[in-house]
């Protein structure tokens, strides 16, 4: 019987992974992290991470490819950069999460959870009307963890809908959506940036 | 200063946020500040979109900078905190990256639009602050907001990671903008710890702790309502509640606060639109 292994061995792991990060807009400062931990003390959902953000920081310099694109951890960052103000080296840590969920997507390794599925939805919802109808977002999300029938839900969804605040049967959209999706498809043509998010 | 302003709501302004939107503007009007809204605005991108495509989300957000821009030498106020940092973000991303500030021009040029990076973006608490002043702010307060305990809530984006509108470790704006209506700021611990941002409706088991853990320091300073600067907090904040079972506490937008002391009526300030009701002495006629 093969004994069940738990370490990668160097020759498993991608060492090109940590240049690739460090090549994407908010990657630049990878090689300055000193791993001291600051961010993850700092960082309101650490603990409900399967890794830390000092981890994901350090497992993206050793190579570990798969284990960082599958992580659940870059999908519960709520992007808000208490561990970018925080670190004493200046990563943005913040930046380089954006990174590497945007990795995860394009190389279709991420981690299935609803997450990123509404910020797909979401980027569908305002390529087609150039803004959010946040109450059709809502039901999709609804719909989707099958909180339609929750007592609570209906209840606050009538209340707000009696305020004027929830309109079910509104779109949220531009006048002429044409004219943003023209800007759209134009910047899409073009090579990507390298560099330059901040 | 010039008084007049181009106006980005934003969508969750035009959704569950429209108390905010409707004590904005009725707050500006009152202080004789203009806010004209920019025309065929389009989504700011929000952390979605940069979690998808980078280059587009920075177009995206560029497209409003451009519209504003057409107007010249006024400055854009975006209420929301999310198109706050979304519009600054694209805008030093631009800074930083000449070759994606030509890529996003040229495109932005296909429909006529020329960016150039001149428009400034702020946030309507610190226009108040700046612009107009606390000691002016003081002087047109007719309903003294005595009694009131508030909590202030700041949220991230007006603070982290840029620290546009105050300090990110210790801002004072917020409670020095209530100080002006003469409620009581209380000391609030957790003023710029995350509202949940989009986990509460994407993985509620945490999400809604890190709500809790807000309303639980709010009731524990013994706060009246908590005050927030942004839609997305303020929903979260708000709507998850019940599904809490807490105790319920008023979660107000600092220009429904600001309004009421400026003599709006709780309707016309949108405190009526509000799940829960802010706690008010009766007015005494004068």
């Amino acid at each position: 019987m093969e004994a069940l292994r738990t370490v990668k061995y160097e020759e498993e792991l991608d060492p090109g992974f940590a240049i690739e990060v460090a090549a994407l807009p908010g990657g630049e400062h990878l090689w300055d992290c000193i791993q001291c931990g600051t961010c993850s003390a700092t960082c309101p959902v650490s603990l409900y991470m399967d890794r830390t953000p000092r981890q994901i920081i350090g497992l993206v310099r050793a190579g570990f490819r798969d284990e960082v694109l599958r992580s659940r951890s870059i999908w519960i960052c709520t992007s808000c950069y208490a561990c970018t103000v925080e670190c004493p080296a200046r990563v943005p840590i913040t930046d380089v999460m954006f990174a590497l969920k945007r990795l995860a997507m394009e190389d279709d390794r991420y981690h299935r959870s609803l997450i990123p599925r509404i910020e797909k939805a979401f980027v569908r919802m305002v390529n087609a009307n150039g803004r959010l109808t946040e109450s059709r977002m809502g039901m999709k999300i609804a719909l989707q963890t099958r909180l339609a029938g929750s007592a609570s839900l209906l209840r606050v969804a009538w209340r707000l809908f009696r305020r004027g605040r929830l309109r079910p049967f509104h779109t949220e959209r531009m006048r002429h959506p044409k004219a943003l999706q023209t800007v759209l498809r134009a910047v899409k043509a073009g090579p990507k940036a390298r560099e330059g998010a901040v | 200063m010039s008084g007049e302003y181009l106006y980005y709501p934003g969508c969750s302004l035009k959704g569950a946020g429209a108390p905010y939107e409707q004590s904005l503007l009725a707050v500006f009007e009152k202080l004789g500040l203009r806010l004209v809204e920019i025309e065929d605005w389009n989504c700011c991108g929000a952390t979605a979109y940069l979690s998808v495509d980078a280059d587009t989300a920075v177009a995206l957000a560029a497209r409003n900078l451009a519209l504003a821009e057409r107007t010249e030498g006024q400055d854009i106020v975006a209420p929301c905190s999310g198109c706050f940092l979304s519009l600054t973000k694209a805008k030093r991303s631009m800074e930083a990256s000449p070759e994606l500030r030509a890529r996003v021009t040229s495109a932005l040029r296909q429909t006529s639009l020329a960016y150039r990076g001149t428009a400034r973006i702020r946030h309507p608490l610190e226009v108040l602050m700046t612009d107009l002043g606390p000691a002016e702010i003081r002087k047109r307060v007719v309903r003294p907001l005595k009694n009131l305990r508030l909590a202030p809530y700041y949220g991230c984006a007006i603070l982290r990671p840029f620290e546009e509108v105050d300090d990110a470790h210790t801002p004072t704006i917020l409670e020095e903008l209530l100080r002006t209506t003469a409620a009581t700021p209380v000391d609030y611990p957790y003023k710029s710890r995350c509202c949940g941002g989009m986990l509460t409706s994407g993985v509620p088991g945490i999400g809604l702790r890190l709500v809790e853990i807000l309303l639980d320091a709010a009731l524990e300073a013994k706060a009246d309502a908590l005050v927030t600067t942004c839609p997305l907090c303020q929903y979260n904040l708000e709507v998850f509640q019940d599904r809490l079972g807490k105790a319920r506490l008023p979660i107000v937008y600092f220009t429904q606060v600001l309004g009421l002391a400026l003599g709006l009526s709780e309707k016309s300030a949108g405190l009526d639109r509000l799940l829960w009701r802010l706690p008010l002495a009766p007015e005494v006629p004068a």
